[in-house]
C-alpha cells in the first residue's frame, strides 16, 4: 500500500509506477444512481441505487471475483470501472494515481478492457474478426500493417488460426469461437487489467472449460489480472484468489477466496452457497436457504440491505448499515454480527486483536 | 518492457481467406430473388425509356391535332390512342417518364444524406442534444405528408425546382426518425461500448461502427420512399403545382385527362397505370433488398 | 408392468427452413413413467428441447416428424387440431425458460389462470377464481389475493415462475414439461424453484421431463437422466449412476470438465472441439471426431443405444 519514497516515477509506464505492493485498482466510495424512466413528472423521482458507495482493491496479477444476483451491482460496477459512465460520487486510483486527474482517460483506457457476455453483441457484424481487433491499436496510432499482424499474433494466441479466422464475419463463429475473439480484441491495446462481465456464462459447459483454461493461460503469459463478474459460484472459486460478494449495490463481503468459501462470515455469502445445486443426489437441497426474490434496487430497504431476507435480524439490523468490518488480514464483512459491540446480539463482544 | 510486447508483434501478415464482404451477400442473396429482379428490370427500362425517350418517342409529344383528338386505344398509327388536344399517348408517356422519375427519384437521395446526418447526430449523442432535434422534427412529422407537400409547393410557387424542394423537405423528417432509431439501437449494443472503452473518438466510432450498421436499414426505407415520390409529384402536378403544360408528366396527363374518363376511361387511366407499375417496382425492390440484408437468413 | 405415461419410439425431427434439412432429433426413444422426473441433459443444439417440444407438437410449419410418441395412452402424432388443443394444458403442460414472453402482458395472472380453468374445466368464473386463488397459494406467492391482480411485467422473475407453474398445473395434467425453468433465475430463487417442482410432482404424482444444461440441476431434481449429443440420446440411467459412475465419453467429459472438480489443479480437463454441424452429421458416432477413446469403427457405424443393466443403457461402441 505504500509508495516508493521520494523517488520520481514518471518515467516508468503506466502500471508499473506505484510498485507491486500497490493495488493495481483502488476504488472508494464508488456510487451510481439512475433516474427511473417515466417517474419524476408530477411525482417524487425515483432513482435505481445500482451501485451505492462501494470500496474495493484490485491487487496487482491476481483475479478478484465479484459475485451476486441481479441488481447487485455487479455489471453497473464493471461499467463504472470501464469509464463507460461516469460515477456520481467515488474515485478510482489506478496503480496510485486518480483516474482523470493525475492519470489521464486516454492514458487508463488502454490499461483496462472488457469482454462482454453477449459474444455476438459484442462485435461488429460488418467488419471482420482481424478488423474488429485491429481497431483499438489503429485508433491509438499503430499502422495498419502493424495492427493487422498483432491481430493476426492475438488470434493465434486464443487459439484461433489467423489463416482460417481473420477474414471471417461474426455470425460465421460459433459462440465459443465468438468469445475467443473478444479476448483477443480486449487484449489488443496490451492492458494490464481485463474486465470479464459474465463472459463465459453464455457458453456451452464444455466450451466455457476451454475459455477459462484460455483465460489462465493468457494471464499467465501476459502477467494480467483479471475482474471476473459471474453468477457461477464454482466457476468463480477456481478461477479467483478473492472474491468480491455484492448485495443490492453494496459489498456484503470480500476476501480471499478459501475464507469466503469456507469460512464465510455474511449470511448472504452463506446462502448463496448453499443455494447452488449439490452434485450429490443423495444429498439433496431440502430446505431453501433463503426465500423470496432480492428485492428492487429502486426502494432498498433501510440499514442492513439483507434483513428482509435474513434469518438472523434483528431490531438492530433494520435500523444501522452495517459498515465492512475486517475481521482478518484476508477477510472483511458488512454484517452486523461480525461487527464488534454493534448491537446485535450475537455480535462479537470486543475488538479483536 | 513488458513481456506483452515480446510476445505481440514480431510476426509476419499471413495472407487470409477472407470472406465475400457484407454488401457482395446482400448482391449475391438478391440476385436470387427472383421478384426484386423482376422489378429492378422494370426499372432499368423505364430508366432507358426516358433517357433515349426523344429517338423511341414515333410523335413529337406536345404536337396535337383537333382533328384526332381522344382516339381510343389500338387507333392505327397511335396504338395508345391520343389525349384531349389529340397528342400521340404513346409519345406522351415515354416522354412524360422523364420528368415523372426526376421528381420520384431526385428528393429522395438529397433527403437521405440530410435526414440520416441529422437523425444519426440525435441518436448517438442521445440525451438533450436528441429531444432538441427530434422534436423539431416532430413538428414537421405532424402534419400529412401530402398536405405538408402542398402547403410547401404551395409557398414557393409552382415550378420543377420548388416541387423538388418541397419533396425533400417533406422526406426529411420521415428519414431522420428512421436513422434516429437505427442509430439509438445499434449504439446501445456491447461493441460500441468496446469501441469507446478502446479510446476511440464519437466521430471514429461513428464512421467505422455505426454507419455500417445504419446505413442498410436507412436506405431501404429511403427506397420505399421513391413510389411515394413519385405519387406525391403527381399529386402536385396534379394540382397545377408541380410541372406545368405543355410539358408530358404522368401525374399532370392524369390531370389533364380527367375530363376523357367517361368518354374513353383507358386511355384517360393509363398514366395513373404508368406511375402505379413504377412505385410498386421501387417498393418490390426495397423489399427484395430488406430481405437480402436480413443476416440471418 | 404399466404402460409408461410417456412413451416416445423413434422419434426423428427435420427443420425445412434455409437451404438444407437440419435434423435436430435424430432417432430418440424415451420412456417417461407415471409420476417419474427424467431429465433431458445436454448442450445448445442437443435436440433436448426439440425432443421436448415435439410432445406438444409446437413446431413450426414444414417440420417433419418421423417416429411415434405416445402420453398416457393416447397417440400424439395423430391428434386432430381440436384434440390437441384439450390435450394441450390439461393432459400435458409446460413450463418455460422465459415466463415473460409466455405470459400475455395485457391481462393479469389472475384473469390469464382463471381462463385456462374455465376452458378445460368448464366450471363458472367465480369457482375458478377460488381456484386459482388455492393455487397462488400452493405455489407460495405471498399476498396471493393482491398477486393475482398483478399484470406480468409487475412481478419479479421467480414469482413470475411461480404463477408460471401455477397456471400449469391449473388443470390437474398427468405430465409436466419444463424447459430449463430456472436458468433465467439468480442462484438463490432457482434453488426455489427446483424445490417446489419437486414437492408438486410428489404431490400430484406427475411425470416430469427438465430440460436442462446443468447436470447440478438435474442431479437436484431428476430420478433419471437421459445424456443428449447432436440430437440422439448417447448416455441414460439412474441419476446417481449417470453422475457418479458415467460411461460414455461424452458424459465423462462433461463431468469431467466441471470445475468443481478442478479445485486444487490449474486447468480444467476439457472435451476439445465444438459440437458438429446438424446440416452435416459425421457418419459414424457424432461424438467421435471430439472423443479420446474413438476406434475406426466409431467413424462409420452409428453406435444404438443399448442397455447394460436393468436400469442404464449407453451408445457407444465400447459398451456394444
Amino acid at each position: 500500500m505504500i509508495n516508493l519514497v521520494g523517488e520520481p516515477t514518471h518515467h516508468l509506464p503506466v502500471g508499473e509506477r506505484g510498485g507491486p505492493a500497490q493495488p493495481l485498482i483502488s476504488v472508494k466510495g464508488l456510487l451510481k444512481h439512475f433516474p427511473v424512466k417515466g417517474s419524476g413528472f408530477l411525482k417524487p423521482k425515483k432513482v435505481v441505487h445500482a451501485v451505492d458507495g462501494v470500496d474495493f482493491d484490485i491487487l496487482k496479477g491476481e483475479t478478484l471475483g465479484v459475485v451476486g444476483e441481479s441488481g447487485c451491482g455487479k455489471s453497473t460496477t464493471a461499467r463504472l470501472l470501464m469509464q463507460l459512465i461516469a460515477p456520481d460520487r467515488g474515485e478510482i486510483l489506478f496503480d496510485g494515481e486518480t483516474v482523470g486527474e493525475t492519470l489521464p482517460l486516454s492514458e487508463y483506457r488502454r490499461q483496462v478492457q472488457m469482454v462482454f457476455q453477449d459474444s455476438y453483441a459484442s462485435l461488429n457484424p460488418r467488419l471482420t474478426i482481424e478488423e474488429s481487433i485491429a481497431f483499438a491499436p489503429r485508433v491509438h496510432g499503430v499502422p495498419a500493417p502493424k495492427a493487422i499482424a498483432r491481430a493476426h499474433d492475438l488470434l493465434h494466441r486464443v487459439g484461433l488460426e489467423p489463416v482460417r479466422f481473420a477474414g471471417r464475419y461474426p455470425h460465421e463463429l460459433s459462440g465459443g469461437q465468438r468469445q475467443r475473439v473478444n479476448i483477443a480484441r480486449a487484449l489488443a491495446l496490451e492492458p494490464r487489467l481485463v474486465i470479464l462481465d459474465e463472459a463465459v456464462s453464455a457458453l456451452d459447459k464444455s466450451v466455457e472449460a476451454q475459455v477459462l483454461n484460455l483465460l489462465l493461460d493468457l494471464k499467465r503469459d501476459f502477467g494480467l489480472t483479471y475482474l471476473f463478474i459471474s453468477h457461477d459460484l464454482n466457476v468463480v472459486r477456481f478461477m479467483c484468489e478473492r472474491v468480491m460478494v455484492m448485495y443490492l449495490g453494496k459489498v456484503a463481503e470480500i476476501g480471499e477466496r478459501d475464507a469466503i468459501f469456507e469460512e464465510t462470515r455474511h449470511p448472504y455469502s452463506s446462502a448463496l452457497l448453499a443455494s447452488m445445486p449439490k452434485m450429490d443426489p443423495g444429498e439433496r437441497t431440502l430446505e431453501p436457504p433463503l426465500s423470496g426474490d432480492p428485492p428492487n434496487p429502486i426502494d432498498p430497504p433501510a440499514g442492513c440491505r439483507f434483513h428482509t431476507r435474513c434469518s438472523f435480524a434483528e431490531d438492530v439490523c433494520r435500523q444501522t448499515l452495517p459498515p465492512l468490518t475486517r475481521i482478518s488480514g484476508a477477510q472483511s464483512a458488512a454484517c452486523l454480527m461480525a461487527t464488534p459491540n454493534s448491537g446485535h446480539s450475537r455480535a462479537p463482544a470486543q475488538l479483536e486483536a | 518492457m513488458s513481456a506483452v510486447t515480446a510476445e505481440i508483434g514480431a510476426s509476419v501478415v499471413v495472407p487470409v481467406a477472407k470472406s465475400p464482404g457484407f454488401w457482395r451477400n446482400v448482391l449475391r442473396r438478391l440476385s436470387r430473388d427472383p421478384v426484386a429482379m423482376i422489378a429492378l428490370a422494370i426499372i432499368v427500362i423505364l430508366v432507358l425509356v426516358a433517357i433515349f425517350a426523344p429517338y423511341i418517342a414515333p410523335y413529337d409529344p406536345s404536337k396535337g391535332s383537333v382533328i384526332r383528338r381522344l382516339k381510343p386505344m389500338g387507333t392505327p398509327g397511335y396504338p395508345l390512342g391520343t389525349d384531349e388536344l389529340g397528342r400521340d399517348m404513346l409519345s406522351r408517356l415515354i416522354h412524360g417518364a422523364r420528368l415523372s422519375l426526376i421528381m420520384g427519384v431526385i428528393p429522395v437521395p438529397i433527403a437521405f444524406i440530410i435526414g440520416s446526418t441529422i437523425g444519426i447526430i440525435a441518436g448517438y449523442s442521445g440525451g438533450i442534444v436528441n429531444t432538441l432535434i427530434m422534436r423539431t422534427i416532430d413538428v414537421f412529422y405532424a402534419f400529412p405528408s401530402v398536405l405538408l407537400a402542398v402547403a410547401l409547393s404551395g409557398a414557393l410557387g409552382s415550378g420543377l425546382t420548388n416541387a423538388l424542394v418541397s419533396l425533400t423537405v417533406v422526406f426529411i423528417p420521415q428519414i431522420a426518425r428512421v436513422a434516429e432509431s437505427v442509430t439509438t439501437q445499434v449504439r446501445k449494443l456491447d461493441y460500441v461500448d468496446a469501441a469507446r472503452a478502446s479510446g476511440a473518438s464519437a466521430a471514429t466510432i461513428i464512421r467505422v461502427h455505426i454507419l455500417g450498421n445504419v446505413l442498410g436499414p436507412i436506405f431501404v426505407f429511403a427506397t420505399s420512399l421513391i413510389s411515394v415520390s413519385m405519387i406525391l409529384a403527381s399529386g402536385l402536378s396534379f394540382l397545377g403545382l408541380g410541372v406545368r403544360p405543355p410539358d408530358a408528366e404522368w401525374g399532370l396527363m392524369l390531370n389533364t385527362l380527367r375530363t376523357a374518363i367517361y368518354s374513353n376511361p383507358f386511355v384517360a387511366a393509363l398514366p395513373g397505370v404508368m406511375i402505379f407499375i413504377t412505385s410498386i417496382c421501387f417498393n418490390l425492390f426495397s423489399d427484395g433488398l430488406r430481405t437480402a440484408m436480413d443476416v440471418k437468413s | 408392468m404399466t404402460d409408461p405415461m410417456i412413451d416416445i419410439r423413434n422419434l426423428s425431427v427435420t427443420f425445412n427452413r434455409g437451404r438444407k434439412p437440419v435434423k435436430a432429433v435424430n432417432g430418440v426413444s424415451l420412456s417417461v413413467n407415471s409420476g417419474e422426473v427424467v431429465a433431458l441433459l445436454g448442450e445448445s443444439g442437443s435436440g433436448k428441447s426439440v425432443t421436448m417440444r415435439s410432445l406438444l407438437r409446437l413446431h413450426p410449419k414444414g417440420t417433419t416428424i418421423e417416429g411415434s410418441m405416445r402420453v398416457a395412452g393416447k397417440d400424439v402424432t395423430e391428434l386432430s387440431a381440436r384434440e390437441l388443443a384439450d390435450y394441450r394444458g390439461a393432459t400435458v403442460s409446460m413450463v418455460f425458460q422465459e415466463p415473460r414472453l409466455a405470459l400475455d402482458p395485457v391481462y393479469t395472472l389472475g384473469q390469464q389462470i382463471e381462463e385456462a380453468i374455465i376452458r378445460h374445466k368448464g366450471v363458472s368464473r367465480r369457482e375458478a377464481a377460488s381456484r386459482a386463488l388455492g393455487l397462488f397459494e400452493k405455489v407460495r406467492i405471498p399476498s396471493p389475493e393482491r398477486r393475482l391482480m398483478n399484470y406480468p411485467h409487475e412481478m419479479s422473475g421467480g414469482m413470475l415462475q411461480r404463477s408460471m407453474i401455477a397456471m400449469a398445473i391449473a388443470c390437474n395434467p398427468k405430465v409436466l414439461l419444463a424447459d430449463e425453468p430456472t436458468t433465467a433465475l439468480d442462484a438463490t430463487v432457482q434453488i426455489q424453484i427446483l424445490l417446489l417442482i419437486r414437492e408438486l410432482q410428489k404431490e400430484y404424482g406427475l411425470s416430469v421431463i427438465f430440460v436442462t444444461h446443468d447436470i447440478g440441476v438435474a442431479a437436484e431434481v431428476a430420478d433419471r437422466i437421459a445424456v443428449m449429443y447432436a440430437g440422439r440420446i448417447v448416455e441414460e440411467g439412474k441419476v446417481a449412476d449417470v453422475i457418479q459412475n458415467p460411461k460414455h465419453p461424452y458424459t465423462k467429459g462433461l463431468l469431467g470438465a466441471r470445475v468443481e472438480l478442478a479445485h486444487g489443479r490449474d486447468r480444467l480437463i476439457t472435451i476439445p472441439g465444438a459440437p458438429p454441424d446438424l446440416a452435416a452429421l459425421p457418419p459414424g458416432c457424432a461424438f467421435a471426431p471430439r472423443c479420446g477413446e474413438a476406434v475406426a469403427q466409431c467413424l462409420t457405424d452409428v453406435p444404438r443405444l443399448t442397455a447394460t443393466d436393468g436400469t442404464a443403457s449407453v451408445a457407444c461402441v465400447k459398451y456394444a
